[in-house]
């Protein structure tokens, strides 16, 4: 019999996912009376919000039996959720297939590789969409895999309704400001529909990669792509961030507070410090998704910014 | 005059240029010069008189979808940018 464990034992590594830290970011904070949050993500088990919305998207599946015991997961993924996923699938027993651009840092593929999974690239010209193109092909030509497809899994929006929105509301309850970045929309999808519910007046804003100019060019506007699991009414803004503005953010993260975090915690930053800007009082939090060790060779923090920011246009981190 | 950044989807409309520079105190009216600038821009970009889903604009950054919209004050300093909707982690050049 195991000997018995204290109430803050987690059973394993699934149940250890959420309940991340906030801090205040007392020297980022613009001087005045607005108050800026942070809520780090990276402290999830593989160093990712992403930990959330594969544990919730493969739970849902097991429990309605779109995803049988033993069959392989496949994903669109330009590393997080794939890491994610690899991890979960080490644990539950099903085998694991990412469609990854080929174009990402060596760090995410060294792991992906640990947990076990199977990488297929995609062109890294063709970025995520890409690797979803890509990854719905295998999806549509082999019946005998299962896609979770965050994108389009509501599972993905709800687990954040339902974890990372209270959470919030419980470390800042009087949260005027919500600021995370937007890739699938699922976390300013989720959070702000448990936000605006709880507390009304609530403002949900966006951080939004600025496309290089090569992914502009390869598409055709009818190419657009919105998730479906992005609800764009919940928003009440969106920022465009440029790679500069995102890296300056990641280098003030680490030096006057001490994070060390990943490529799009800068360009959320980079928004909220302009939000609270703007405001003469109230709390602003902003989701920081993931830590910076998958960007350690991109060397985020002391290269010359116009080489990085050169470098960055042909290479894929948010 | 304000600045409208082109994405490469639609230089072949403005005979290659990246950006543009416009009069007009409102995005209506900095779009109106565009198109008087260059015509073909016009169909591109709208849909009965109204901008098209596929297109999103900024104001400095600012996506005007959540200000006034088409109404959204310009200012002689502001760069407007064009972009393809394409929220998603597509971030490379």
């Amino acid at each position: 019999m195991p000997a018995p464990v204290g109430p803050s034992t987690a059973n394993d590594l699934l149940d250890a996912i959420g309940h991340t830290p906030m801090v205040e970011l007392r020297r980022l904070a613009p001087p005045g009376e607005t108050r800026m949050f942070a809520k780090l993500e990276g402290a999830n088990p593989t160093g990712s919000v992403k930990d959330r919305i594969a544990r919730a998207m493969i739970e849902e599946a097991r429990a309605s039996g779109a995803l049988a015991p033993g069959q392989t997961i496949l994903e669109p993924s330009s590393g997080n959720t794939g890491i994610s996923l690899a991890m979960i699938g080490r644990l539950l027993g099903h085998p694991v297939r990412i469609v990854l651009p080929d174009n990402t840092t060596a760090e995410r593929e060294q792991l992906l590789r640990l947990y076990g999974a199977e990488i297929v690239h995609s062109p890294g010209a063709e970025g995520s969409n890409g690797a979803i193109r890509l990854a719905q092909r295998l999806a549509d030509g082999d019946p005998s895999l299962f896609m979770p497809y965050q994108y389009g899994n509501e599972a993905n929006p709800r687990a954040h309704e339902q974890t990372t929105g209270p959470e919030i509301l419980a470390q800042v309850p009087d949260v005027d400001v919500f600021v995370a970045g937007l890739g699938t929309g699922g976390t300013l999808t989720g959070v702000g529909r448990y936000l605006k519910r709880e507390r009304p007046g609530v403002r949900i804003v966006a951080a939004e990669p600025m496309p290089g100019e090569q992914v502009q060019g390869l598409r055709s506007l009818e190419d657009g792509f919105v998730p479906p699991v992005l609800d764009a009414s919940v928003l009440d803004d969106k920022y465009l961030v440029n790679n500069r503005d995102a890296v300056i953010g990641v280098r003030r993260l680490l030096a006057e507070e001490g994070i060390f975090a990943g490529l799009s915690c800068g360009a959320a930053v980079a928004v909220a410090v302009r939000v609270a800007r703007e405001m003469t009082g109230g709390s602003v939090v902003v989701l920081l998704a993931d830590g910076g060790w998958k960007y350690l060779s991109a060397d985020l923090w002391t290269r010359d910014i116009d080489e990085l920011e050169d470098e960055l246009e042909g290479s894929l981190l948010w | 005059m304000s600045t409208v950044r082109i994405p490469p989807v639609l230089r072949e409309n403005t005979g290659g240029s990246r950006s543009v520079e416009v009069t007009g105190g409102t995005v209506t009216e900095a779009l109106e010069d565009l198109f008087a600038r260059h015509p073909a821009l016009r169909d591109r970009v709208t849909t009965d008189g109204q901008l098209s889903g596929f297109i999103n604009v900024y104001v400095n950054d600012r996506d005007v979808r959540y200000r006034d919209g088409l109404a959204t004050s310009v200012g002689p300093e502001d760069t407007i940018i064009l972009l393809p909707a394409m929220a998603g982690g597509a971030r490379q050049a």
